[in-house]
């Protein structure tokens, strides 16, 4: 696969506040890559490098081979795709779409057919004429998408796009796309704080909080191999225990010690074991190789989440089957739902469940989002 | 229900003209009976018999002058008075717009403290008499005012500036100034600064961001700025007065000068005259513009 963008060692702050602390990354061609992280964390800044509106303090932006630190936005080959979309109001759909190509001197007629294929792409045609200010969120995300795609760019850049539409049609825009990004064969940079949607729509994510990417992988790696406990609790739902290694493929928590698929760590090392909610069997009292005592129990459509007190260490489980509150539990896990991850200064941060409240949860949600 | 809905409509709609009442007999009283009255002592003469006689003389009056090589000519007073306003008025408006632009760009860019400094230093001379303003531009422009000594003191030569017309356009453009820069000011500060991140990313430099959306969007603000200078210079009557030495009569000179003469009706006709003839001219302005910025003023 050919290299697009190359971010070697970058830096940068704002008014003394480290915001990107040496951020090396290599983006593909054809690529649907991710930037996914908590709101703070870089991530837009690092977009914003890449389309030429911020310079690095230190470090090297290069596009095929060449460093563009100090190429302006108009001469990059990128487009762009704001997050509240930035449409010009003066302008209707057919001249913000035609908007590039116009700055680009295209003949007339080139125009014409190249905005009415861009708007049957995102399934406006027929809009041509509207006033952008009387579109839909929906609709006038599309139009810019259709104004960043139709220049032709090497890359998209995507900052959080769908971030103002309401869920339903935030799904329909996840497929839609992932399905332009594959027809038009342009890589695709996507920023977000949504873990599901980077989940479902990247060939790559890109874990950042703090300045710093922790993890770059596939979507089925960094969920199933987090490589510290920040990135098992910020993708999906963790257990994050205190255990040591004994040898290769034998680890000990909870006063346990279990069969895990993990290598390559020394004798009695201190680790963070990792186990996914689903990935927990319950099993009756005396066939557990743990117990304890389920605290609360929440109907969640298709599974219930318990939270069960092992020994004062508090587990989520997500479960088809009913226990209830006060029930005595057994608990078993087979080898490949443990994941072992080395110590690191996100140990103890995260992934106990003992002061867990979805209410809280989805404040910081809404929080995090507002912020954005 | 929906008679309810119709009543309660009823209401409301009811409710609103009692908040506006106010307003509405402010509006009637010191806008539209002084506008009536206008038009209507206009079109009467002195026993209040309708006449068009005043509005006739405006266009038909006509007086002599000598030309500069001496010959006697004979000319349409009022239209050649009208023609040397507009002729001034436009070109003070022109230079308000071509220095008031730039500056309200980057007043709005700036840091807010910066945005404060310059709106302080733009607003202090409104806070002195307009006449006082006048008088101090007649003491700075005279052959032997401030501006001539400090080019003595260079080593320049003296210009004669005071009476002729370009005292009365430098003094229009100072009082009227902060009415461009205000309107203008307001809508670029207003500018979301993503439309301009937008344009420089679809690949605009930064002259295309400029013409291709910051001055269409810009635009209900210039019209404003053109409508706030363009009026009071276009019916000023004291500046050319004393910073023009007399010589060049506006109509607003004309209207005070007949007012004063105590022909009150041939100043109504003036005043009646100017007002249609700016009326078309807003109206005309507006439509052009309309038609590109939708939704404008």
């Amino acid at each position: 696969m050919k290299k697009i963008i190359e971010l070697r060692n970058i830096t940068k702050s704002f008014d003394g506040e480290p915001v990107l602390k040496g951020i090396n990354l290599d983006i593909y061609d054809n690529e649907f890559l991710t930037l996914l992280g908590p709101s703070g964390c870089g991530k837009t800044t690092l977009l914003r490098l890449i389309g030429g509106f911020e310079t690095p303090d230190e470090g090297q932006v290069v596009f095929l081979g060449e460093v563009i630190n100090d190429v302006p936005p108009h001469q990059r080959n990128v487009n762009t795709v704001f997050q509240k979309y930035a449409l010009f109001p003066h302008l209707n759909v057919f001249e913000n779409v035609a908007f590039p190509l116009r700055e680009k001197k295209v003949p007339k007629d080139e125009i014409e057919a190249r905005v009415s294929e861009m708007l049957s792409l995102v399934a406006l045609a027929g809009f041509e004429r509207r006033s952008v200010t009387s579109l839909s969120g929906g609709q006038q995300q599309r139009v810019a998408i259709a104004r960043a795609l139709i220049g032709q760019p090497q890359v998209l850049l995507l900052d959080e796009p769908l971030g103002a539409l309401d869920l339903k049609l935030r799904k329909d825009m996840q497929v839609e796309l992932k399905k332009i990004q594959k027809q038009t064969g342009i890589t695709f940079i996507f920023v977000t704080h949504d873990q599901e949607e980077a989940l479902s729509m990247s060939d790559t994510v890109v874990v950042m909080s703090e300045g710093k990417i922790h993890q770059i992988g596939t979507p089925i790696d960094i969920y199933n191999e987090p490589v510290n406990a920040f990135v098992a609790d910020f993708i999906g739902e963790s257990n994050i225990l205190d255990g040591f290694m004994l040898e290769d493929f034998r680890v000990t928590f909870s006063g346990q010690t279990f069969e895990c698929l993990d290598k390559g760590f020394g004798y009695n090392e201190a680790v963070d074991v990792v186990v996914r909610p689903e990935d927990v069997d319950i099993v009756p009292i005396e066939e557990g190789q743990v117990t304890g005592v389920v605290t609360s129990v929440t109907f969640m459509g298709v599974h219930y989440e318990i939270i069960v007190d092992v020994g004062g260490f508090k587990w989520m489980i997500q479960t088809t089957d009913f226990v209830d509150v006060n029930e005595h539990i057994g608990i078993k896990l087979d080898p490949d739902a443990i994941h072992i991850m080395k110590k690191s200064e996100y140990s103890d941060l995260y992934g106990d469940y003992s002061s867990f409240s979805n209410e809280l949860d989805e404040l910081s949600d809404a929080e995090s989002e507002v912020e954005a | 229900m929906r008679e309810t809905v119709s009543r309660d409509r009823k209401l409301v709609a009811r409710a609103d003209r009692v908040a506006l009442a106010p307003y509405t007999v402010w509006a009637v009283l010191f806008i539209l009976v002084p506008l009536v009255f206008v038009a209507y002592y206009a079109f009467t003469d002195n026993n209040f018999q309708f006449t068009l006689e005043h509005v006739k003389r405006f266009f038909t009056a006509t007086s002599t002058v000598i030309g500069s090589d001496g010959s006697a000519q004979e000319v349409r007073t009022y239209l050649l008075i009208f023609w040397r306003s507009l002729k001034l008025a436009v070109i003070s408006t022109v230079i308000c717009l071509a220095f008031g632009y730039p500056i309200a760009y980057i007043m709005a860019r700036a840091a807010p403290r910066v945005q404060r400094t310059f709106m302080t230093i733009i607003m202090i001379p409104m806070w002195m008499n307009f006449l006082i303003r006048t008088y101090a531009w007649m003491t700075i422009l005279q052959d032997k005012g401030i501006f001539n000594n400090f080019l003595t003191a260079i080593h320049l030569p003296t210009v004669h500036i005071i009476g002729t017309e370009a005292a009365v356009v430098i003094g229009m453009v100072y009082d009227y100034f902060p009415y461009m820069i205000l309107p203008l000011y307001s809508i670029l500060a207003k500018l979301d600064p993503k439309l301009l991140e937008a344009a420089r990313d679809l690949g605009c430099s930064g002259w295309g961001v400029l013409k291709r959306v910051v001055w269409p969007l810009s635009l209900p603000g210039v019209i404003s700025g053109i409508t706030m200078v363009l009026i009071p210079s276009i019916s000023t009557f004291y500046i050319s007065q004393k910073l023009g030495d007399g010589k060049f009569f506006l109509i607003g000179d004309a209207i005070e000068g007949q007012y004063v003469a105590n022909n009150l009706h041939f100043a109504a006709a003036i005043a009646f005259v100017l007002m249609i003839v700016l009326l078309l001219c807003m109206g005309i302005m507006r439509k052009l513009a309309g038609r590109r910025v939708e939704g404008g003023l």
